[in-house]
C-alpha cells in the first residue's frame, strides 16, 4: 500500500505510473472482482434500458427487436408535444410538483426548529417518535386509510364535519380536491421523517453560541433567525438541490392507486400516462418518447440548480 | 437558562411550541388510532358514524373473516419470501460494491463512482426496462421482484460513505502488510466493523421490498405469486370482494354485510400494517441513522 503511494508521489514519468497503476490492479484483482460482480448489475439493469430508449425515436416492432425496428425521427415526441395530453400532464406533474415543494419542504424545517426549541427533551422525542410513524406504512396502505377516512358516507373526517354541524364533502369525487389530498397527505406521511436531518443538524450548534445570545437578551424568535436558520442553511441549500431534482418525478405509485375516473383531469401526471400508453395500451415507442422528454428535462434540472448553487451558496453535489 | 430570566415573550413561545408540537402528534397519531379502533369496532356501529376515537362495541368479528381469506396470506408469505431474500441479494452485493469503493487510491475508482452517479440521473425509464425483462424471461416469475433490484446506487454510495470512515485506512493497510487477501479483509475486517450501516441497509431494502407494488403489478399476472401490497390493493382499493367471503356469512343480514365489507378493510389495514409498526420502535434508531450518513456528501 504505501509503498506504491510513494512511488507514484514521486512524480515519476507518466509511463511508469501506468505500469504501477496495472500492477496495483493485478496486486489487487479481488477488489475488481467484488465491484464488478453487482456492478453486472447495474450494467445490466441500468446501462441496458438506456441502449433500449432508442425505440423513443423508432417505430418498435417487438418481432424485429429495438435493433431492427424502423427510425422514425422526432415523431413519437412530436405526437406527444402536440396531443391534447402534453398540456394536461405537464400542467398536473409541474403543479403537483411545486405544490409539495412549497409545503412539503419548509414545514419538515419548521417542525424541526420547534422540536429542538421545546424545552422538555422527553416531550420532544415522543412527538419525533409519533412523526416518524406514518412512514413505515406502506403506500398502498396509506392510500386506502385516506380512502376511508375521506369517504363520503362512512369517513370518519365527514362524520366530524356532520358533527360540527356541516355537510358532508364528497372529497375523492372532486377532482379539483385531488392535489390537496395527495400534498397533505405526503405531508402527514413524511414530516417527521424530514425533519430527521434538520433536528440532528440544529442539535450539532454548539451551545454556547446560544447563550452568549441568551445573556445579550435575545429572544427565542432571534435566536431561531439569527443563529439556527444560519446555521442549518448549507443542510437546507443541499436538500433543496436534492429535490429541484426532483420536480419532474412525482410519486406516481402513490398518485397512480389514488386515480379514479372522477379525478383524472387533475391527477394524470407524465409517469402514469407512461405506464398507461407503454404498458396497458402497449404502445411501446410512444411511451418511451414521453418518458424519455421527462429524464432529460429531469437532467437539464438537476445540472442547472446544481450550476446555480455551486455559484451561489458554495455547496454542490458533484 | 434558569438563572437569565425568560421575557414574557419567551413564556408565550414555549407554550405556543408546546400546543403545536401537540397539536401536530396528535393529528400525526389520530388516523391510525381510528383506523385500530375501526378495526376493533362493531361493523354497524362505523357506518352509523359512530366510532371517532375509541372502539364502539368492540368485536373480534371483523378479524374473524379476514383469517378465512386465504390469499392475503398467500400474499403475505409471498411478501416474506420477496424481503427475505430481495434483501439478502441487496445487502450482499451492496457491501461487496461498497468496500471497493471505499478502498482510498484504487485505480479506476473516479471512472467507477461516474458511471454509478450517472444512473442516479439518468434512466432508460419504463418501457425499455419492461423490454429488457421480458428478453431475460423474468416476467411473471418469483425472479423478477429479486434479481433486478439487486443494487441500489444511492444505498451503495451511503454505504461507501460509511465504510470510508468506519473501516480505517491504517487498518486495511496493516492487514495487508500481514498478508491478508482482499476478500478476506472484506469478509473478516470490514463487515465486522459495518454492522451498523447492515442493519441501515437492511432496513432501507427491506422496507421497499415490502412496500413494492408497482413492479409486481407490471411484472406479475400469476395470482399465486402476488406479494401483499398487490393483494391489499384487490381488496382495499378496487374492492374486489371475495365472493366466498360473503357467502362464507349469514346471508340473512345484508345490511350487516355491507357494514362488514367496509369494517373488514380495517381489520385488514392493521394486519397488514402490524409488522412495519411492532418493529418500528426498535428500528427507528436506524433509520435516523442511515438517514444522517446518506446525509454526508460522498
Amino acid at each position: 500500500m504505501t509503498s506504491y503511494r510513494q512511488f507514484s508521489s514521486r512524480g515519476l514519468a507518466k509511463r511508469s505510473a501506468l505500469r504501477s497503476n496495472l500492477r496495483i490492479i493485478r496486486r489487487r484483482w479481488q477488489m475488481y472482482v467484488m465491484f464488478l460482480v453487482p456492478f453486472l448489475w447495474v450494467l445490466v439493469f441500468n446501462y441496458v434500458p438506456m441502449y433500449g430508449v432508442q425505440i423513443a425515436f423508432k417505430d418498435f416492432i417487438a418481432s424485429n427487436g429495438i435493433s431492427g425496428s424502423r427510425w422514425t425521427g422526432l415523431e413519437n415526441l412530436n405526437r406527444f408535444v402536440t396531443s391534447y395530453m402534453f398540456r394536461r400532464v405537464m400542467v398536473n406533474t409541474l403543479v403537483i410538483s411545486f405544490y409539495q415543494l412549497l409545503v412539503g419542504f419548509p414545514i419538515p424545517i419548521i417542525l424541526a426548529v420547534l422540536i429542538n426549541e421545546c424545552a422538555s427533551r422527553r416531550f420532544a422525542r415522543t412527538v419525533q417518535m409519533i412523526s416518524y410513524a406514518p412512514h413505515f406504512i406502506t403506500t398502498v396502505v396509506i392510500v386506502a386509510i385516506i380512502e376511508k377516512m375521506f369517504d363520503y358516507y362512512n369517513g370518519v373526517i365527514n362524520t366530524i364535519i356532520q358533527a360540527l354541524g356541516g355537510n358532508s364533502i364528497y372529497f375523492l369525487g372532486e377532482g379539483s380536491l385531488f392535489r390537496h389530498i395527495y400534498v397533505l397527505s405526503n405531508v402527514w406521511q413524511n414530516m417527521g421523517y424530514n425533519s430527521i436531518i434538520y433536528v440532528a443538524a440544529l442539535s450539532a450548534i454548539d451551545p454556547a453560541l446560544e447563550e452568549a445570545a441568551t445573556i445579550d437578551g435575545a429572544t427565542r424568535f432571534q435566536k431561531i433567525r439569527h443563529i439556527d436558520i444560519p446555521s442549518i442553511f448549507p443542510t437546507i441549500v443541499i436538500m433543496l438541490i436534492l429535490r429541484m431534482g426532483q420536480i419532474m418525478s412525482v410519486g406516481y405509485e402513490k398518485i397512480y392507486l389514488m386515480q379514479n375516473t372522477i379525478n383524472l383531469n387533475y391527477s394524470e401526471i407524465i409517469s402514469t400516462y407512461v405506464y398507461k400508453q407503454g404498458i396497458q395500451q402497449t404502445q411501446y415507442s410512444f411511451s418511451t418518447a414521453v418518458g424519455l422528454f421527462n429524464s432529460v428535462i429531469n437532467l437539464l434540472l438537476i445540472a442547472t440548480v446544481n450550476q446555480i448553487a455551486r455559484r451561489v451558496g458554495e455547496t454542490s453535489l458533484w | 437558562m434558569s438563572t437569565v430570566k425568560r421575557s414574557r415573550a419567551d413564556t408565550l413561545f414555549v407554550a405556543v411550541n408546546f400546543v403545536i408540537l401537540a397539536l401536530v402528534a396528535i393529528v400525526v397519531a389520530y388516523p391510525i388510532i381510528y383506523v385500530l379502533s375501526a378495526s376493533f369496532s362493531d361493523p354497524i356501529a362505523i357506518t352509523e358514524g359512530r366510532v371517532f376515537l375509541l372502539p364502539v362495541g368492540v368485536t373480534l368479528e371483523n378479524y374473524k373473516l379476514v383469517f378465512g381469506y386465504g390469499q392475503l396470506w398467500r400474499g403475505y408469505l409471498n411478501s416474506l419470501f420477496y424481503t427475505v431474500a430481495g434483501t439478502a441479494l441487496n445487502l450482499i452485493l451492496t457491501m461487496l460494491m461498497a468496500f471497493s469503493l471505499s478502498e482510498k487510491n484504487l485505480p479506476l475508482k473516479k471512472l467507477f463512482m461516474g458511471l454509478l452517479t450517472f444512473t442516479m440521473l439518468f434512466s432508460g425509464g419504463l418501457i425499455p426496462s419492461y423490454l429488457l425483462m421480458k428478453n431475460l424471461g423474468l416476467i411473471d416469475t418469483v425472479w423478477v421482484l429479486i434479481i433486478p433490484g439487486g443494487v441500489a446506487v444511492y444505498n451503495v454510495i451511503v454505504s461507501r460513505t460509511f465504510m470510508e470512515s468506519n473501516v480505517p485506512q491504517e487498518l486495511r493497510e496493516a492487514t495487508q502488510i500481514d498478508g491478508c487477501s482482499d476478500f478476506r479483509m472484506f469478509v473478516s475486517i470490514a463487515l465486522p466493523l459495518s454492522g451498523a450501516i447492515i442493519a441501515v441497509m437492511a432496513l432501507f431494502y427491506g422496507t421497499a421490498h415490502w412496500g413494492e407494488y408497482f413492479n409486481a403489478m407490471i411484472y406479475l399476472r400469476t395470482s399465486r405469486l402476488l406479494p401483499l401490497q398487490v393483494v391489499l390493493r384487490n381488496i382495499l382499493l378496487l374492492n374486489s370482494a371475495d365472493a366466498g367471503l360473503i357467502d362464507s356469512y349469514d346471508p340473512e343480514i345484508a345490511a350487516r354485510m355491507e357494514a362488514l365489507k367496509n369494517s373488514l378493510k380495517y381489520s385488514i389495514i392493521v394486519l397488514a400494517t402490524l409488522p412495519m409498526l411492532a418493529m418500528y420502535p426498535f428500528v427507528q434508531k436506524y433509520f435516523v441513522k442511515g438517514v444522517m450518513i446518506g446525509s454526508i456528501k460522498g
